[in-house]
C-alpha cells in the first residue's frame, strides 16, 4: 500500500527503471547497517583498518576560502600525513578545478598521491552541460587525475532519465583517461528506491574502476551507513550481472575513525576483501584523517590523544 | 491497595545526559546497615574518554561567558544545593554520616559554592597584573583557563571534597572530567541532577562513578586532560605524576594518607582557582 502511494506520482521511466533493477527493502538495510555498528574490531584488525582507512582517503578541501597555499599545506599533508613510517599516504586530494594546477605544483607529477577534481558545476550542476563539459576539460588539461561529476538531479526527478544518461557519457568521453566519480547527491534523491535507480543509471555509463559517490557534502544529509550499503549492493548486483567492477566514494559527513572502520565493516561484509583497497573504496573528508591519525597513535602510545595534536584548528579547547 | 516500590535507576550525569556505563557494567552499593541500595554504574576508561569529548565541546561556550555570569551561575547552583539540602543529606547518610554530619557536610557544599561564585568576577583582578616596564608599553599579565581538568575525588565527605575540587577549576572557565568517591559515589550521582537543573552549560562538569584503579591510569595518561586534581594514595600519585609527565599535564595532588580537614577554611582558597590558570603576558604599545 505504502508503496503504490509512494510510486503515485514517478513518471513511467522511473517506475520502468525500477521494475528493472528492483527496489530497496528499506527495514531491512536500516536493520542490516545497524548491525555493522555493532562489530568488535580491535588491536591489529583495528589497526590495519585505520591505515587503510587511511589510504583511501580522498583529503579534501572545497571552501570559497581556499587558496594556494592552503592547497599546498593539503598536499603536504596528503604526501606525509604522519612521522609513523607505517602510515600510509592518501589516495587523493580534492579541490576545485581552479586549485588543481596548484595542487599539482605542490605534488610534483611523480607522486602515487592522485589529484581528483569536482567539476560539473559542482555542487548544484545547475549550468549548461557545454559549461560543464569545459569545466572537465580544463580540470583534466590543469593535471587532475580525477574527475568528481555531479547528475543532473532535477532530470532525474524529472524522469528524464535518458538525459540524466547521456550527460554522464558525455562526461566520461570528455574525461579521458581521467577516472570518473559520479556523485548522485543522495539527499536530493529523497529516497533508496532512488539511490538504487540513480546508481544503475550511472553504473551502466561509466568504466570500470570508474566511482559512484553519495554526496557533494554540500547538503544537510551525507553519506550514511545506510545510503551506503543501497550503493554498495548496487555495485555487487551490478557485478553479479555482467562483471564490472564500479568503485565507491561515501562523502560527507565522515569525520571519526570509528565511523569510517563502520563503513569498512560495511564494503567488507558486502563485496568482500576485492573491494578493500583505495582503487575500489574511497572516503572524501576533510577532517576524517586527522582523527584517523588521532586513533593510529592511540593505539601506538596506549594513551587517548588531544586533537590539537593533529594540525586541527588552533581554536579547539 | 499496595503499591510496587519505584526505585531510581543511578546514572551518570556525562555530556549533560544521565548516561549508564558504555561498558553497561554496574557495582552493587549497599546503605550504612549494609542492605542493598542500587547499582551504580561502573564507569570505564571509554566513559572516560567519551566525558573528555564532551567537556571539549562545551569548553569554548563556557570560557567566553563572562566572568559575572559564571559566578552568577556558580551562585545558582549553590541555590539548587539548599533546596534540595534534604536529599542531599540523605544521599550521605548512606555512608554512615549521621544526620547532623550530613547537614554539616551540605551546607558546608553550599557555602563552597557561593565562595568561589564570589572569586568568579574578582580573581582576576588579584592574579593578573600591570607590569612595569622600561619602554612605552603597557604590559598586561592576564589568565586564561587551561581546558579540561581532571579530578579524582577522596572517599571521605564524598559531597564536599569532590566540589572543593572541582568548583575552583570551572570558576575560570575550565571544564571537568570527574570520578567520584568509588565507596560513596551517591551523593555525586543527586549531585549530577542538580547540576543539571542548575544553569550550568551540560558538559561543563561530567561526574564518572567507578573504581579508581580502573580509571586512574587514563587519568594519567590522557593526553587531552591538561591538568590533574586528586586525593591519591602513593601508587596512584606515581602514576599520575609518570603519567602527567608523558602528556605534559599540571598536577595538583594531596595524600590520601594524610587527613584533608574539608571543612577548614584553608580547604577554600583563590590559589586553588590560580592552579588552573595559564598566565598571558601582553605588551601593548601607548602610542604618542
Amino acid at each position: 500500500m505504502f508503496r503504490l502511494l509512494m510510486n503515485a506520482g514517478l513518471s513511467l521511466s522511473l517506475r520502468r527503471l525500477f521494475d528493472e533493477v528492483g527496489t530497496v527493502d528499506c527495514v531491512g538495510i536500516e536493520e542490516r547497517v545497524a548491525k555493522y555498528t555493532t562489530r568488535s574490531l580491535k588491536k591489529a584488525a583495528k589497526l590495519w583498518g585505520l591505515r587503510t582507512a587511511v589510504s583511501m582517503v580522498d583529503l579534501t578541501t572545497l571552501e570559497g576560502k581556499d587558496t594556494p597555499g592552503k592547497v599546498a599545506s593539503l598536499c603536504a599533508k596528503a604526501l606525509h600525513p604522519s612521522d609513523d613510517p607505517t602510515v600510509p599516504q592518501v589516495a587523493a586530494v580534492c579541490v576545485y578545478p581552479a586549485m588543481v594546477r596548484h595542487a599539482r605544483r605542490a605534488l610534483g607529477s611523480d607522486t602515487a598521491v592522485r589529484i581528483a577534481s569536482v567539476a560539473t558545476a559542482f555542487p548544484s550542476g545547475q549550468a549548461p552541460l557545454k559549461t560543464r563539459l569545459a569545466e572537465v576539460r580544463a580540470a583534466v588539461a590543469d593535471g587532475a587525475d580525477e574527475i568528481d561529476m555531479v547528475i543532473n538531479r532535477g532530470a532525474f526527478l524529472a524522469g528524464d532519465l535518458a538525459e540524466v544518461s547521456d550527460e554522464i557519457a558525455a562526461v566520461v568521453q570528455t574525461c579521458g583517461q581521467a577516472t570518473l566519480k559520479v556523485i548522485l547527491e543522495v539527499s536530493e534523491l529523497e529516497s533508496y528506491d532512488n539511490i538504487r535507480a540513480a546508481s544503475f543509471l550511472a553504473m551502466r555509463v561509466i568504466r570500470p574502476g570508474d566511482f559512484i559517490k553519495t554526496s557533494t557534502g554540500k547538503t544537510s544529509l551525507n553519506a550514511t551507513l545506510g545510503n551506503n550499503q543501497v550503493m554498495l549492493e548496487a555495485i555487487r548486483d551490478h557485478y553479479l550481472d555482467t562483471g564490472v567492477a564500479i568503485s565507491m566514494k561515501p562523502a560527507g559527513g565522515i569525520r571519526t575513525a570509528k565511523q569510517a572502520l563502520q563503513f569498512l565493516i560495511a564494503v567488507k561484509e558486502t563485496l568482500g576483501d576485492a573491494w578493500l583497497t583505495n582503487e575500489r573504496y574511497r572516503f572524501g573528508a576533510s577532517s576524517l584523517l586527522n582523527d584517523l591519525l588521532r586513533q593510529i597513535e592511540k593505539e601506538r602510545t596506549g594513551a587517548y590523544q588531544a586533537p590539537y595534536y593533529f594540525s586541527e584548528a588552533a581554536e579547539s579547547y | 491497595m499496595s503499591r510496587l516500590p519505584i526505585t531510581k535507576t543511578p546514572k551518570v550525569y556525562v555530556g549533560g545526559a544521565f548516561i549508564r556505563s558504555e561498558s553497561s557494567r554496574v557495582f552493587p552499593l549497599a546503605d550504612a546497615a549494609g542492605n542493598f541500595f542500587a547499582n551504580i554504574p561502573q564507569c570505564t576508561r571509554k566513559d572516560l574518554r567519551n566525558a573528555v569529548e564532551a567537556a571539549a565541546k562545551a569548553g569554548p561556550g563556557w570560557a567566553k561567558r563572562t566572568a559575572y555570569n559564571r559566578g552568577q551561575i556558580l551562585y545558582r547552583l549553590g541555590e539548587m544545593l539548599e533546596a534540595r539540602a534534604s536529599e542531599l543529606g540523605d544521599a550521605l547518610r548512606l555512608g554512615g554520616a549521621s544526620k547532623a554530619a550530613a547537614a554539616k557536610e551540605v551546607t558546608a557544599s553550599v557555602d563552597r559554592l557561593i565562595y568561589y561564585a564570589g572569586w568568579a568576577d574578582k580573581y582576576e583582578q588579584v592574579l593578573g597584573n600591570v607590569n612595569p616596564v622600561a619602554a612605552p608599553y603597557f604590559n598586561f599579565t592576564v589568565t586564561e583557563p587551561m581546558g579540561i581538568v581532571g579530578v579524582i575525588a577522596p572517599d571521605e565527605a564524598p559531597l564536599l571534597a569532590l566540589l572543593s575540587l572541582v568548583v575552583p577549576a570551572i570558576t575560570s572557565g575550565n571544564t571537568v572530567v570527574a570520578l567520584a568517591s568509588s565507596a560513596q559515589p551517591y551523593p555525586a550521582i543527586v549531585l549530577g541532577e542538580l547540576l543539571a537543573t542548575s544553569d550550568l552549560p551540560g558538559s561543563v562538569v561530567n561526574l564518572l562513578t567507578g573504581f579508581r584503579k580502573e580509571l586512574v591510569p587514563t587519568f594519567a595518561t590522557h593526553t587531552h586532560l591538561r591538568a590533574i586534581s586528586a586525593v591519591a594514595n602513593a601508587d596512584e600519585r606515581k602514576a599520575l605524576a609518570l603519567g602527567a609527565a608523558d602528556s605534559v599535564k599540571r598536577t595538583r595532588l594531596l595524600k590520601a594518607e594524610v587527613r584533608t580537614d574539608w571543612f577548614a577554611d584553608a580547604a577554600q582558597s583563590l590559589y586553588a582557582i590560580r592552579d588552573y590558570v595559564e598566565f598571558k603576558t601582553i605588551w601593548h604599545p601607548i602610542g604618542a
